[in-house]
């Protein structure tokens, strides 16, 4: 049984059906990649699994849980964390800060009012962020404001305070879009390192094939609104079908 | 000390000092002057400068940290003064319980209009506290006559049913406010040649609680709580992404706010027992909102520096008239001395409130930080001066405050 | 059903006031993206451009009228308005006595000067701000504009009657079948309500049938577009702020015989319009108008002595109760668009 389990999803707007009985699995500790032309579903099934959205019909269920209806702070919770296309960070916060937030998260759930204690005293949860921090290479800019980051760091902080949830999935949307290929490298560095030292089940919306193929064991090709082919890289990589969808992309 | 950092418990211990001595900070002009007239030493506009520090400080927590404009504060001072003057008119006029039922008054005011209220963010937000408070104000004024008294608004009478106390003080007046005994119109004076300083009870019962408030306020800007509204302000959709649900921490912080409020409501009876329904216009909301501004939103001392100046220059300005304008500029030949005054003369007076709103509208424009900022700014200037005298390098990280 | 009628044509005159200066709030909200909380002022001032007029009309010299003897027993003094001396009697007096339609005509300019000023001067430099320092500094703004109006008219309403042909009732009992007198309205607010109407048009036959209408309702669409497709945006903004001052300006005019003007009565219809704008939904014009109508027709019905016994203080509440009920179930407002103002 897979850690996510998608089942007869749809989702329509207006007379667009976005998404059309999409069925997906996704196994314990590996990175399976969602791929497809523009246009494809592949955002709107992203919001459908955090809360962002709700789906007319189908099932979305977290290690045995239904996630459908929650809300985006409860998925969160359950341990599916985000990382948005674009890093979405507390920009009036330092860096410190930015990870310690979701550290609190981590151990006061989503809401607790400690208004009394002062953040100082909390030592643990400090080196905590220190630590994760150390782990994204930040340590040096802890007390530089968020919103004052070079965008390759806002990643770095972004991822940071991902994985400082320790999350059982981790989702990721079009994480190098609009990146140069040195910060793509970079990028695919992290989340390969992230990969092996931490065992974090992923699921990566990509575009671009080189982020995919150097990362997936698992590839969806999503077209159309509908699943076009599943399979492992090797065999996704000729496929005729993928071709079609992405030519006929191209042709448009 | 006190779970304070250094540089907090410094700032705290200014404001104490500041607190403590205000009566001969403020009256640094000997009688005889003629400047006397900017002297602000009496219990009056003391007690009403820490009363709308508390009310500004606490507006702070809601729109400093969370960035919500409230409109509406106003309606929580005025439930708050109601409250107040309903406890001394029913139980006792010991100002204790008057304070703590103005609190909770306003506490379960405030999370009603506010769970409403925060259903909405931005502008729409502003409008509902908007549309609240002047539906508070229009009841208040018609159809709640009898609990608020409408356009005479709520005032003790000798025929009060008061439990715990007569109703009548020994001298067939209304029995004064007092604390344990302690009144609060009483006072002790002490003269030093041409200077008279006056220390006045009710003043420092409410310096005291000023200064609770504030010390509370310190520690929960350094709280996690803290970080989480200002993650609020900051992204609210990072917040919820980050397994946190924005709503229950605004709402907390409107009622922490909305309590604030209502203990500057219930001071502000306990000095004076009597309550308005103008108190619950929303130009009053306006007010404190440019209380919070001036002095920096968002920052520990801003608030209370703008109620400070706010109030100390509404009670000094608006009492010059046009012989003291001349009294001024006697020296100045005639006509110059008509200008200036010609000038200056739809400022002050009755024209108080175009001098609020032109500092309300500079404030804005060129200072959105406010005095802090400011002071920053300034700051800044002599450091780089001094450190710096070549180069223009960028200090890029500014951490907290 | 007298009553009801009756009800409906009283919430008309304050509907239409609300539905222009909502409109105006809307234009400049839509295409400006500016939230601005001086346009009650701006209501406000229009009303005092008829106060002005018909002053400057009736300015007058004294002359003693040796024949009369006033009550102390002296020679009468009597002033007569130069208008009256140019034109003579008759015409002048017509002249003075339709000062406030008259100033119509004078507050167009004026009105749309002002909006110019405000633009370039104040409002121009807050686009790129926050919505709360947009709030806060036309808020400023607001208090400025009123206290000025203070300081040259002082504090107390000044009565700015209609032209004499206007005054007394039209009987719409007759009219429409009922007894004579059971349904009476007044005709300058019949004048009120056709004048909204011609103007509502005129804003909207502008927006829909001109080029430059056209660019102004695509910029309120899809601001980003517009200005990808290189139109010079900017130059419009400041036209459509001075359309917005004038409307606003024209509805305080000829409101000024309905209620007589007064500093404070700019934030009284501001906060009403706010409402009216968000219950309308931000950003729609017919929205605006129509929430105009909705909740001005509304607080007349609310204030019928009878609704009042059942629900007494109803007449104060009822728009906010509304916008309160409708921001909750309709979020967007009635006609409200999606993404206008979602954060």
């Amino acid at each position: 049984m897979g850690i996510l389990e998608v089942k007869g999803l749809n989702k329509r707007f207006g007379g667009l059906q976005a998404l059309g009985d999409v069925n997906l699995e996704v196994q314990e500790s590996t990175c399976h990649a969602i791929i497809g032309p523009n246009g494809a579903g592949k955002s709107t099934l992203l919001n459908c699994l955090v809360g962002k959205l709700m789906p007319d019909s189908g099932t979305v269920m977290f290690q045995g849980k239904d996630v459908l209806g929650c809300k985006p702070h409860e998925i969160n919770q359950m341990g599916i964390s985000r990382v948005f296309q674009t890093p979405e960070i507390f920009a009036d916060q330092t860096v410190l800060e930015n990870v310690l937030i979701p550290c609190f998260a981590g151990r006061d759930g989503s809401f607790r009012m400690r208004a009394f204690e002062s953040i100082g005293s909390e030592v643990d949860i400090i080196s905590q962020a220190e630590e994760m921090l150390r782990e994204v290479g930040m340590h040096k800019k802890t007390d530089m404001l968020a919103g004052s980051l070079s965008r390759g760091d806002k990643r770095r902080l972004e991822m940071a305070m991902s994985l400082v949830q320790q999350p059982k999935l981790l989702l990721l949307d079009e994480p190098t879009a609009g990146m140069s290929r040195a910060d793509t490298n970079n990028t695919i560095g992290l989340l390969k390192e992230i990969r092996t030292s931490r065992n974090i089940t992923m699921a990566i919306i990509e575009h671009d094939m080189h982020v995919v193929f150097s990362l997936a064991d698992v590839i969806t090709v999503l077209a159309q609104g509908k699943i076009l082919v599943e399979d492992i890289p090797e065999n996704i990589k000729g496929h005729p079908k993928v071709r079609e969808a992405y030519l006929g992309d191209a042709e448009v | 000390m006190l779970g304070l950092k250094k540089a907090d418990l410094r700032l705290f211990l200014i404001v104490v000092g500041l607190v403590v001595f205000a009566p001969f900070l403020l009256n640094p002009f000997p009688e005889s002057v003629g400047m006397a007239q900017f002297n602000a030493g009496y219990p009056d506009l003391m007690q009403k400068l820490v009363i709308f520090g508390i009310f500004a400080v606490g507006y702070n927590i809601l729109f400093g940290l969370t960035g919500y404009l409230s409109f509406g504060h106003a309606a929580f001072l005025g439930v708050g003064s109601y409250s107040g003057v309903w406890m001394m008119k029913l139980l006792t006029m010991n100002v204790i319980p008057a304070l703590i039922v103005s609190v909770i008054a306003a506490g379960l005011f405030s999370l009603l209009i506010g769970y409403v209220s925060l259903r909405r963010t931005g502008i729409y937000f502003s409008i509902l506290t908007l549309a609240f408070a002047q539906m508070c104000y229009s009841l208040a004024y018609s159809v709640l006559t009898p609990i608020t008294g409408g356009e005479t608004g709520l005032t003790l009478s000798l025929s009060d049913p008061r439990i715990l106390g007569a109703a009548q003080a020994a001298d067939g007046n209304i029995p004064a406010a007092h604390i344990f005994g302690l009144g609060m119109g009483e006072s002790a004076e002490l003269v030093l040649g041409d200077w008279s300083f006056t220390f006045n009870v009710g003043y420092y019962l409410s310096g005291i609680v000023m200064l609770v408030a504030f010390y509370l306020a310190i520690r929960l800007f350094r709280s996690p709580f803290g970080l989480m509204l200002r993650a609020i302000k900051s992204n609210q959709t990072r917040m919820s992404y980050t397994g946190l649900n924005p709503r229950p921490y605004a709402l907390a912080a409107f009622v922490i706010s909305g309590m604030y409020a209502g203990l500057a409501g219930g001071l502000m009876v306990a000095m004076d027992p009597l309550a308005g329904a103008e108190r619950m216009l929303w130009t009053a909301s306006g007010e404190v909102v440019l209380m919070t501004i001036l002095g920096g939103a968002g920052t520990l001392i801003g608030p209370i520096l703008g109620a400070g100046v706010i109030v100390y220059l509404e009670s000094i300005i608006s009492t010059i008239n046009s012989s003291v304008l001349h009294g001024w500029f006697n020296a100045l030949p005639d006509w110059l001395e008509n200008t200036l005054v010609n000038i200056m003369y739809p400022f002050v007076g009755s024209g108080w409130h175009l001098t609020l709103g032109l500092v309300f509208m500079l404030v804005v424009i060129f200072l959105p930080g406010g005095i802090v900022e400011g002071g920053k700014r300034i700051a800044g200037v002599f450091k780089r001066n001094r450190a710096e005298p070549s180069g223009d390098i960028k200090k890029s990280a500014e951490p907290g405050e | 059903m007298e009553a009801i009628i009756l009800q409906i044509l009283n919430g008309l005159d304050k509907g239409s006031a609300y539905a222009l200066i909502a409109l105006g709030l809307t234009l400049i909200f839509g295409t400006l993206g500016v939230v601005n909380f001086a346009h009650g002022a701006l209501f406000m001032m229009g009303a005092f451009v008829a106060v002005t007029l018909k002053r400057v009309l009736s300015i007058s010299f004294d002359t003693i009228d040796e024949t009369r003897i006033d009550f102390l027993g002296n020679p009468m003094v009597v002033s007569t308005p130069y208008v009256e001396v140019w034109f003579g009697p008759s015409v002048g007096g017509t002249i003075i006595d339709w000062a406030v339609p008259l100033a119509v005509i004078v507050a167009i300019p004026i009105m749309a000067l002002i909006g110019i000023i405000m633009e370039r001067g104040l409002i121009r430099h807050f686009y790129k701000r926050p919505h709360a320092d947009q709030i806060l500094v036309t808020f400023g703004l607001a208090i400025v504009l009123q206290e000025i109006i203070k300081a040259f008219y002082g504090a107390n309403p000044i009565p700015t009657p209609s032209p004499e042909a206007f005054i007394g009732s039209y009987d719409f009992g007759v009219l429409l079948g009922f007894d004579p007198f059971s349904i009476m309205y007044p005709y300058w607010r019949l004048v009120y309500f056709g004048f909204a109407a011609v103007i509502i048009g005129a804003v909207f036959a502008f927006l829909r049938f001109t080029t430059f209408g056209m660019v102004v309702r695509a910029g309120m669409e899809d601001r980003e577009m517009v200005g990808l497709l290189g139109i010079d945006i900017d130059r419009r903004f400041v036209i459509m702020f001075a359309i917005a001052a004038v409307v606003a300006g024209l509805a305080g005019v000829m409101y000024a015989p309905i209620l007589s003007p007064n500093y404070h009565m700019g934030m009284d219809f501001l906060v009403l319009s706010f409402v009216v704008v968000v219950v309308g939904g931000m950003g729609s014009l017919p929205g605006a108008v129509a929430a105009g109508f909705l909740l001005g027709v509304l607080q007349s019905f609310a204030s019928m002595s009878e609704i009042i016994e059942l629900v007494p203080g109803i007449n104060q509440v009822v728009i906010y109760l509304v916008a309160v009920i409708v921001l909750l179930i309709r979020p967007r407002g009635l006609l409200g668009r999606k993404g206008v103002m979602e954060d």
